[in-house]
């Protein structure tokens, strides 16, 4: 089966296509350097996604901090990391880089502050 | 009585254009500046971005938008380049004085050079004009994305997102995570006007259609929105009557597209670009003011900070050299573009100096050739499997290939 879909690890965003058989990737084409053909593997295989959010800060000069992973985790458990990452409560100050959440959901990933926020 | 501060070079706006001008002027030795900054804090509209893809062609790494804002934050503060931030300019003189409101009551200072930076801000409901009652319930994407990134203030439950760009397919997926209701993205164009890869990582993974050449037709609801008329449109942009659909929702967020920031501009007596919106600019960005420049998305909207940095940095050299020499080449040639290209940047060329030559397509192209020429002699020609309105292409230009008394010209072939 032929399967398309765009290559969304650089902006260039090309057009990729796959020949899949029984979750099997045969042949991949369209991808301008060898990482569009890792992604389509992948994509088709186990697809990965990172995700974006934010945590809650007490005595912050906001009221959020901002947290993404440290590298991307299965599609399918995207929204139970939400529900884990919407428990968090961090104290400012926080600074980009501290980690809020290790080893997310057994992922291997963690979830880190990507904005530095002082105390009020 | 008031005094008048002098400097060597102001910055107005501390977005990763200012940023990335200061850092660089301070590098060749210009260390006589200052920033202008409205906001509390520098970064720009990149502290509320704060999804991951930022800094791939500059870091080649991943981050997110305040983690790459950070990064020139922490380069600037390295070197102590001075912000005031929490200040407003009101307004700039053709001789280069500048106007701003801040804590301590209105700074009034002299510059050799002004750069503009001031960023860019979104079209709204008004400019595009859309029949019906003003509800609220009605945002533009970068307000939403503000309040719910900045100020942790959710907009809705049920959403209908009007405008393809980038912005507003990157609050889809947003507010999906967040719990929302997404219920669809209607576009008026036949093209998506953000990027694939969004279409594919923010509306695809979520199952949310884009559904293209359809419009919002009327607006319900009375206090607040109770949801939208959606009609399919004609290839001449007018809504198709008997293809009305009522879709219910509490909110409509609009992302239909930025314009750059040019009030203080205008004050300042610089000649706009009609197609751009910015500043009419010539090689060194510098516009038809003497000694007033621009870079980032006051001078054209960029989909890539990236290449805003880079921008900021090309003038920056150029600043630098106005600062020493007092003068920079006059540049009489012009830039001409064809019917496919919408603008370009710079307009104005000396042709006797390499620069990067920004542009973007009118529609979408496939298997065209970007062909740029002088006198109908060919100075480089690039081939594209694909050209977008969502991607702007930039091409460096060799100053050995130019001569120094014809116009430029560019066009994009099929
Ligand atoms: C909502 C949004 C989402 C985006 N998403 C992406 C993305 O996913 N990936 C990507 O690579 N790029 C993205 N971009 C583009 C990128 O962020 C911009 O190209 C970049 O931030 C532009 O930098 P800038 O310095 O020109 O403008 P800005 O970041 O807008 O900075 C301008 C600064 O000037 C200040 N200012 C304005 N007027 C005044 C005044 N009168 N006095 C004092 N200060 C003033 C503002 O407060 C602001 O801090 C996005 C842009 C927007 C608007
Ligand atoms: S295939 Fe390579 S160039 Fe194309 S989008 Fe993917 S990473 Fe970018």
């Amino acid at each position: 089966m032929l399967r398309e879909f765009i290559c969304i690890m650089c902006p260039q965003g090309c057009a990729l296509q796959a020949e899949e058989e029984n979750g099997k990737v045969l042949e991949v084409s369209g991808n301008t350097c060898p990482r569009g053909k890792e992604y389509a593997i992948q994509e088709i295989t186990a697809p990965m996604r990172n995700i974006a959010t934010s945590v809650k800060v007490e005595n912050g000069e906001l009221p959020l901090a901002s947290v993404r992973l440290t590298g991307p985790i299965p599609k399918s458990k995207i929204f139970r990391a939400m529900d884990e990452i919407r428990k968090i409560y961090v104290k400012a100050p926080v600074k980009t880089g501290d980690i809020v959440i290790e080893n997310l959901l057994g992922t291997g990933e963690s979830v880190i502050i990507t904005k530095t926020i002082h105390k009020i | 009585m008031r005094s008048v501060k002098e400097v060597s070079v102001a910055i107005i706006g501390g977005g990763p254009a200012g940023l990335a001008a200061a850092v660089r002027l301070y590098d060749k030795g210009i260390k006589d500046i200052v920033i202008l900054e409205r906001e509390k804090m520098p970064g720009g509209i990149l502290r509320q971005c704060i999804h991951d893809g930022f800094g791939l062609t500059r870091f080649k790494e991943t981050l997110s938008g305040p983690e790459y804002a950070q990064r020139f934050i922490d380069m600037a503060e390295e070197r102590k380049i001075p912000y005031i931030t929490d200040t407003t300019v009101l307004e700039i003189t053709p001789d280069r004085k500048i106007y701003a409101a801040s804590k301590n009551g209105i700074l009034e200072i002299q510059a050799k050079a002004v750069i503009l930076a001031m960023g860019c801000r979104e079209r709204t409901r008004g400019a595009i004009s859309i029949p019906g009652e003003r509800p609220s319930g009605v945002y533009t994407a970068g307000v939403a994305q503000s309040y719910i990134n900045l100020y942790n203030k959710m907009v809705g439950k049920e959403v209908v997102i009007l405008g393809s760009g980038d912005i507003g397919m990157i609050m889809a997926r947003r507010l999906t995570l967040e719990g929302a209701h997404v219920q669809a993205v209607f576009e008026i164009q036949p093209y998506s006007s953000g990027l694939p890869r969004n279409v594919e990582q923010c509306l695809r993974d979520y199952n949310i259609p884009l559904y293209l050449s359809h419009t919002v037709t009327d607006i319900l609801g009375k206090e607040r929105l109770e949801g939208v008329v959606v009609s399919r449109v004609d290839e001449h942009m007018q809504p198709i009557p008997g293809t009305e659909k009522t879709y219910t929702c509490d909110t409509l967020i609009l992302s239909v597209g930025l314009i750059p920031e040019n009030e203080l501009s205008i004050g300042a007596g610089v000649t706009l670009d009609g197609r751009s919106k910015g500043a009419v600019v010539d090689e060194n960005y510098q516009t038809d003011i003497e000694g007033i420049f621009a870079a980032g998305n006051v001078l054209h909207v960029h989909d890539l900070v990236d290449f805003v940095s880079r921008e900021a940095e090309s003038l920056a050299d150029a600043v630098a050299a106005y600062i020493e020499n007092g003068e920079l080449r006059k540049c009489s040639l012009e830039v001409e573009t064809d019917t496919n290209i919408t603008h370009t940047i710079p307009q104005k060329i000396s042709g006797e100096k390499s620069f990067l030559l920004s542009m973007r397509v009118r529609q979408p192209m496939k298997n065209c050739e970007i062909v740029i020429s002088q006198g109908g002699q060919i100075i480089k020609k690039k081939n594209f499997k694909k050209a977008l309105p969502a991607e702007m292409i930039q091409i460096p230009i060799d100053a050995e290939k130019l001569n120094s008394s014809e116009n430029l010209e560019v066009s994009a072939i099929c």
